[in-house]
């Protein structure tokens, strides 16, 4: 039974979340925002929010000094590369460890979620030497499969969470009819965790497109994605924060936009099995 | 025979088409920072391609310490990701010694190496071979606001001591009106505040270390430094201190908040150009301070240069690409397009011999003796065993300099007394040196 809530409490609760809501959006908009400012706006003391001659000059100047589309193909590609690959292994091992657990499986899953642990510089040199054996080095190769092998632990925990869900016997009775371990899981699991799968591709997504160390690391000039595009307009000696901004809000842009359109998908996905 | 010419000919024009491919397929990829005079010549890169049809150019542009740690990575695991480096005076003897760089002794007679200024050749040298080619240069210097100094009553003279620079910082400081006598750097990081605190240190008559490789923060000289730092910073700076660096101070002077900022030279063009800086007609400028009896003006210099790392497979090309990057005709390309102001400053004699240069940028004389004055080898009063002026030369001055910076660091923001930020850096200092085997 659904419990009443009364007009004021309702009001109240609307003010609290858009409060909470603008304060994490806060920092993405003030970029935006200092995105159309010129450097002396941007820095100016007090701050100024709203009224400021708006200007695209910054923009202009990031277009004309960097290839912002070779960034965003790049991007697209690790990140959607990373996250489909992920899926293809991630899928058949969270079957296994939902539906036929074993007395280790408990522990591989603890296991696979410690080397999250790990910070990464602690493996930047063999990695990169390994790069360099291969001849991988700022190749988009390398990285969707770092950004997979690194994003992996949480893909397989989410399906595997996701995949408890589902019972068993539809499983059996798919089984029943024929349907092999192919068919059983490309026709009957899959279809049945569209929502759990569809949230897991999108937050790994987002975390392949953010990911800023690896990404720093092992690309130069043809495998540089966003992070790489945004970390060029920081500046040691000389204030360009309006331009950094401009920098920084085409390259959120792309991810803010789809998470925007998906965000049903993802909280639907992500609160999946929690209430019951 | 028609026939066979003519197949000839087309072979002929079939091969010149390949080999000016192959001509063509020279690409450098230049690992640089983001600074204006970096991106200035991004913007005047054509006129190096038409000279140069045959040689591509890709720009991988970093933050500083992120460039450094690929660089180092790339050079040290022979990768060989990058064709031409920005580096500065801190790395190019210590890689050059390393056999990572390689030597720019034999460059077009047009580049003129003698007509670079003396000191910034030294730096770059390593037994009289240069290794990198600045790009432009720097010391450190006082700016001060000339209105402000006028409507507090103080005259700063050229060549202050650091009494004076109390005094007049007290007297310009309005905090009611967010006017702050004097701004320095706080933010930690052996390139920001430990720049500024070695610097200053020296014009003290401290050094880092003496002659047996002994740490010498607890000494009188570092003692008085950082307490009159400390005293300054909390009685004059202003809030939020132990978080500014280079380019926070350079706003806060910029929006004129500062009645004086002691930094990079290289701070002169920006804060004297109208577009950005409220304070732009009112900036005067003085040596970097000392303290009254220590014949030492701080010896900070720095300059951003160019190198080719020993990986690159492509060094001719690089040497070209340098030889025109730091040339004097790159100096009066920049000239012609963009006028006198803007040329890449501290690095040849020719540019601050020049009347025009002289004109249109008023701070040319005070960077150019700065810059003369600052002695890399002779750092301190004291002898040292180590060359370098606002950082020691050693390949483990980042580690260290940056752990001490994070204690001075502390001690501004009010975590611990001068005292035990000293100790501490002493004592870290120490154990760092000695495991190093130094």
């Amino acid at each position: 039974m659904a419990r009443a809530v009364t007009p004021q409490r309702k009001t109240l609760n609307t003010i609290f979340a858009w409060a909470i809501g603008l304060t994490i959006f806060f920092p993405i908009l003030w970029t935006i925002l200092t995105s159309f400012k010129t450097e002396g706006t941007a820095i100016a003391n007090p701050p100024v929010l709203l009224f400021f001659d708006w200007t695209l000059e910054n923009y202009e100047t990031v277009q004309e000094r960097s290839n912002y589309m070779r960034y965003l193909w790049n991007s697209i590609a690790i990140a959607g590369g990373s996250t489909i690959l992920g899926l293809i292994v991630a899928v058949p091992a969270a079957w296994s460890m939902a539906f036929v657990p074993s007395k280790a499986t408990k522990n591989i899953l603890m296991w696979m979620l410690s080397t999250k642990m790990l910070p990464a510089v602690g493996v930047l040199f063999p990695i990169y030497l390994i790069c360099i054996q291969l001849g991988l080095l700022d190749s988009k190769i390398a990285l969707i499969v770092i950004l997979m092998l690194i994003n992996l632990p949480i893909i397989v925990w989410m399906l595997y969470t996701y995949f408890r869900e589902i019972p068993g016997e539809i499983l059996e009775a798919g089984r029943m009819d024929g349907a092999g371990l192919r068919e059983e899981i490309l026709y009957i699991l899959t279809p049945m965790a569209v929502p759990g799968i569809a949230s897991t591709l999108l937050l790994n997504f987002i975390l392949a497109w953010n990911e800023a160390f690896w990404t720093l690391n092992l690309t130069a000039v043809n495998a540089a994605p966003l992070t790489a595009f945004i970390a060029s307009y920081s500046s040691p000696e000389g204030l360009f924060f309006a331009k950094l901004s401009a920098a920084s809000t085409m390259a959120i842009a792309p991810i803010l936009i789809l998470g925007w359109f998906s965000q049903k998908q993802l909280v639907r996905g992500l609160t999946f099995g929690a209430v019951k | 025979m028609t026939t066979t010419i003519r197949a000839l000919l087309g072979a002929t024009a079939l091969s010149a088409i390949g080999l000016s491919a192959t001509a063509q397929d020279t690409t450098l990829t230049i690992a640089t920072v983001n600074n204006g005079d970096m991106i200035r010549m991004q913007g005047l890169t054509q006129d190096f391609t038409n000279q140069n049809p045959g040689i591509a150019l890709e720009w991988v542009t970093l933050e500083e310490n992120v460039l450094r740690q690929r660089v180092t990575q790339d050079i040290a695991t022979g990768g060989g990701q990058f064709d031409v480096l920005t580096i500065g005076t801190y790395e190019v003897p210590i890689w050059a010694n390393q056999e990572w760089l390689v030597p720019l002794d034999d460059m077009p007679e047009d580049y003129n190496a003698d007509d670079l200024l003396p000191a910034i050749r030294d730096a770059l040298s390593v037994d009289g071979t240069l290794y990198a080619a600045p790009f432009y240069g720097e010391s450190a210097m006082v700016m001060y606001r000339t209105d402000l100094a006028e409507e507090a009553g103080v005259t700063i003279p050229e060549e202050p001591t650091w009494t004076d620079i109390m005094a007049a910082a007290e007297a310009m400081t309005d905090r009611d009106n967010e006017i702050y006598g004097i701004c320095l750097r706080g933010k930690a990081g052996w390139g920001e505040n430990m720049a500024f605190l070695t610097a200053m240190a020296n014009s003290y008559g401290g050094a880092w270390f003496n002659n047996d490789w002994e740490a010498q923060f607890e000494s009188e000289p570092w003692q008085s430094a950082v307490s009159d730092y400390l005293m300054m910073m909390e009685n004059y700076g202003p809030p939020g201190a132990a978080n500014n660096g280079f380019n926070e101070n350079l706003s806060l002077f910029q929006q004129g908040k500062c009645g004086m900022w002691i930094d990079a030279t290289v701070a002169a063009s920006f804060v004297t150009d109208p577009e950005d800086s409220t304070v732009a007609d009112s900036v005067g400028y003085a040596v970097f301070p000392n303290k009254e009896g220590v014949d030492n003006h701080g010896n900070w210099l720095w300059a951003w240069s160019l190198a080719i790392p020993a990986s690159s497979e492509q060094q001719d090309a690089a040497k070209a690409f340098i030889s025109w990057a730091t040339g004097q005709g790159y100096t009066e390309l920049v000239a012609s397009e963009e006028g006198w102001r803007s040329a890449p400053p501290g690095t040849r004699t020719s540019l601050y011999e020049n009347a025009e240069y002289q004109e249109a940028a008023p701070f040319a004389e005070m960077t150019l003796n700065a810059m003369n004055a600052a002695d890399t080898i002779n750092q301190s009063v004291m002898e040292t065993p180590y060359t370098g002026g606002q950082f020691v030369a050693i390949p483990e001055f980042a580690g260290i300099g940056t752990q001490v910076g994070q204690e001075m660091s502390a001690a501004l923001a009010g975590q611990q007394s001068a005292e035990e930020a000293l100790a501490n850096a002493q004592a870290l200092t120490t154990d760092e040196i000695e495991a190093a085997g130094y």
